[in-house]
């Protein structure tokens, strides 16, 4: 078996010997083997999309709510690419970016066995988002995945995506933008999402992340809503890493977007896209141009508002609550902060703490009417968070300012990416029910109506 | 002390097998019915570069994940991660919970007088183990010092079973498993050392087990009784 190996010695791309006696491990250009991706096997008799052929067409109802699913162990990664796989996605465009998850990668098998029927690699991310912008006004489905730095360098033509009522999906695997450099998921990038006017939801596991992008489809193609919906993880917690996914067949799909339900036209040889340019608002007036300016965002966040029913619907709420009624304490959480609160929770019960979870899924709408319903007898409400800036707490401070009396702690925070240990959660907790900090963690920013004017103050610097 | 969650924290050396210690161990626990999950945490994959890896083993599902900055266990992998500070916390110590146990792989003691009393008031118990000297002594090699590490481990905290540990190595070492390109090198390198896939088995498991004795009878001995609960009791 070894004999024929001792010839010649084979190198893999960094000119390190391969002497393996098993078969040859294939590997990227980086030297990493390739172990998500099965080397294609041509079999020139052998149909590649025979399997997505047969894929059939069923109702978003039947899909979410009805089709059996079986469990599966799977990356976050994986779970974007099945759910991908039953969406009768028509065009997906790449950009390997790093930091990365596999997703866009596992995209590309898809679109080998035909899941599906267009894709390519961009030449960055500002072409990827502006090329999603222009197939989507052309009227199919498409999706598309980036992360930390890549969302950055697409945000500009993401920012216009809802101002041009483009449905389409995309995921963000937060990872750290701001310097110094790190490569582990701290989520501020959601903060500059939170004001594109799209429809932004946070996914906690796999198993949120493969179902908001399915959900995300339906919501974003209704007529009344017709935006683009961001799906957001911890990257690496969740795409890297694996989870229980409940999945309904591979036999089954969505029905596929039809354009015409859009709130506006689609472009093609009768609404062509210079009529856009040649009619910009701006040519006309200035005081033209405010108008429409105005009238066109608030139609904006108007469909963003009118997405809550379609969220009610397909998603279940825009929050979940658990164990608030009564609670000495509620945890308010998206993202992998909710999963580390879990946590907290059960430490809180072994000290005869009872504390409430309420997991955000859905940030843009924000759950403001759910939020003060919730709270509206909260004593404390801890807001843990992955990022510097508190973009949560801020948000659920304004919601239920004038509803409720609770104490609000922002935080615990982490930053650079690293995981919340989730005794600072409880310190936070026990802290902001006894006044007194443990040491273990810096003092948070804490906002309420019985602290005085320096807390308050502290709170509004440090947010 | 019974717990119902046991958190581990690897601190070695790139190399060493920190990355698959933890792995074996998680593989262990889930095969004894118990709920765990094993995190790598490093930077460049470089040999002798700090290497981190966490395992959680307990009774019920577990929902947090990523570093642990609070663990129930340390295992120092290499010397150097004390002498040379090639860790991610200083001291290698950060964060150790009350009642602790750390597990240090070296025939001298390494700590100073100020990290012994530290140790000390924190009620946290040291076992020095001589990991790379019974990996040689029994599997040959001392590419098999994590088998001691995670052997020691289980003898002293029972938060895995020898048999657990055993399917746990005819899984990740008997078929093809690829981690990363850095792991696949490094299993390459292991099984050339042993003439047969089942001798490698066999050897490692051996090691586990030597490993698993030694720690056992120091913890009896030293009444360190960090445990985590059987999971009928949960």
């Amino acid at each position: 078996m070894s004999e024929s190996l001792e010839a010649e010695v084979k190198t893999n791309p960094q000119g390190d010997p391969i002497t393996s006696l098993e078969p040859e491990q294939k590997t990227n250009p980086q030297g990493d083997p390739i172990t998500s991706v099965a080397a294609p096997k041509v079999d020139f008799k052998k149909d590649p999309h025979a399997e997505a052929k047969k894929q059939r067409v069923v109702t978003p109802e039947y899909m979410f709510f009805e089709a059996p699913r079986t469990k599966e162990f799977i990356t976050g990664s994986e779970s974007a690419k099945e759910a991908v796989r039953r969406s009768n996605v028509d065009l997906s465009i790449a950009y390997p970016i790093t930091p990365q998850s596999e997703t866009m990668q596992l995209i590309g098998v898809l679109y080998g066995e035909g899941y599906v029927k267009e894709y390519y690699r961009g030449e960055e991310e500002y072409g990827v988002m502006s090329a999603i912008a222009g197939a989507s006004r052309a009227g199919v489905r498409c999706f598309t995945a980036t992360a930390g730095p890549g969302t950055l360098r697409g945000l500009e033509p993401i920012a216009s995506w809802p101002g041009h009522r483009l449905p389409a999906v995309a995921m963000f695997t937060c990872r750290v933008v701001n310097a110094p450099l790190a490569i582990q998921p701290d989520n501020i990038e959601v903060s500059y999402l939170l004001n594109c006017g799209m429809i932004v939801f946070h996914a906690e596991n796999q198993q949120d992340l493969f179902d908001f992008i399915m959900q995300g489809f339906i919501i974003s193609e209704k007529n009344d809503v017709t935006l683009p919906v961001g799906v957001a993880c911890d990257g690496f917690f969740v795409t890297h890493a694996r989870g229980y996914v409940h999945m309904q067949e591979k036999g089954i799909k969505l029905p596929p977007r039809e354009a015409w339900r859009g709130a506006v036209p689609v472009l093609d040889a009768e609404n062509p896209p210079a009529r856009l340019s040649r009619d910009a608002p701006v040519q006309k007036s200035n005081f033209m141009a405010y108008n429409i300016h105005a009238v066109w965002q608030q139609e904006v966040w108007a469909a963003v508002e009118r997405s809550r029913k379609y969220i009610n619907q397909y998603m279940g709420g825009l929050v979940t609550a658990e164990n608030v009624e009564g609670a000495d304490a509620i945890l308010v959480a998206s993202g992998s902060a909710a999963a580390q609160s879990r946590e907290a929770i059960r430490l809180c019960k072994d000290k005869g703490l009872q504390v409430g979870l309420i997991k955000i899924r859905s940030l843009r709408p924000f759950p403001t009417a759910e939020l003060r319903q919730l709270c509206a007898k909260a004593k404390l409400i801890v807001v843990p968070e992955f990022n510097y800036v508190a973009w949560l707490a801020k948000d659920v401070a304004a919601a239920i300012y004038g509803f409720s009396k609770a104490k609000i702690v922002a935080g615990p925070h982490v930053y650079g990416g690293m995981s919340m240990p989730v005794e600072m959660i409880v310190d936070e907790i026990t802290g902001g029910l006894t006044g007194k900090k443990s040491g273990n963690v810096p003092m948070s920013a804490i906002m309420g109506c019985d602290v005085d004017q320096a807390a308050v103050a502290h709170f509004m610097q440090n947010i | 002390m019974i717990k119902k969650r046991i958190n581990i924290r690897m601190s070695g050396l790139g190399g060493q097998g920190a990355v698959t210690g933890a792995h074996v161990m998680a593989m262990a626990a889930s095969k004894d019915g118990r709920f765990a999950i094993s995190n790598p945490f490093f930077g460049a994959e470089k040999r002798m570069a700090p290497a981190e890896s966490y395992c959680r083993i307990g009774v019920e599902r577990i929902y947090d994940r990523g570093e642990l900055v609070f663990p129930d266990v340390i295992e120092v992998y290499h010397p150097q991660v004390i002498t040379m500070g090639k860790s991610y916390t200083m001291p290698f110590y950060s964060g150790i919970k009350e009642g602790g146990v750390v597990i240090i792989n070296s025939d001298v003691p390494l700590l100073s007088d100020e990290d012994i009393q530290r140790l000390k008031d924190l009620n946290v118990a040291v076992f020095y183990i001589k990991g790379t000297q019974i990996a040689l002594e029994v599997a040959g090699t001392e590419l098999s010092t994590n088998m001691t590490m995670i052997g020691s481990a289980a003898g002293i905290t029972k938060c895995v079973s020898l048999n657990g540990l055993d399917l746990a190595l005819q899984e990740r070492f008997g078929k093809k498993f690829v981690a990363s390109g850095g792991t696949a090198t490094l299993d390459e390198a292991i099984k050339k050392k042993f003439a047969k896939k089942e001798m490698l088995l066999q050897k490692n498991f051996a090691t586990v087990k030597a490993a698993y004795e030694v720690g056992a009878e120091w913890a009896e001995k030293n009444k360190v009784e960090l445990q985590v609960a059987a999971m009928a009791a949960a």
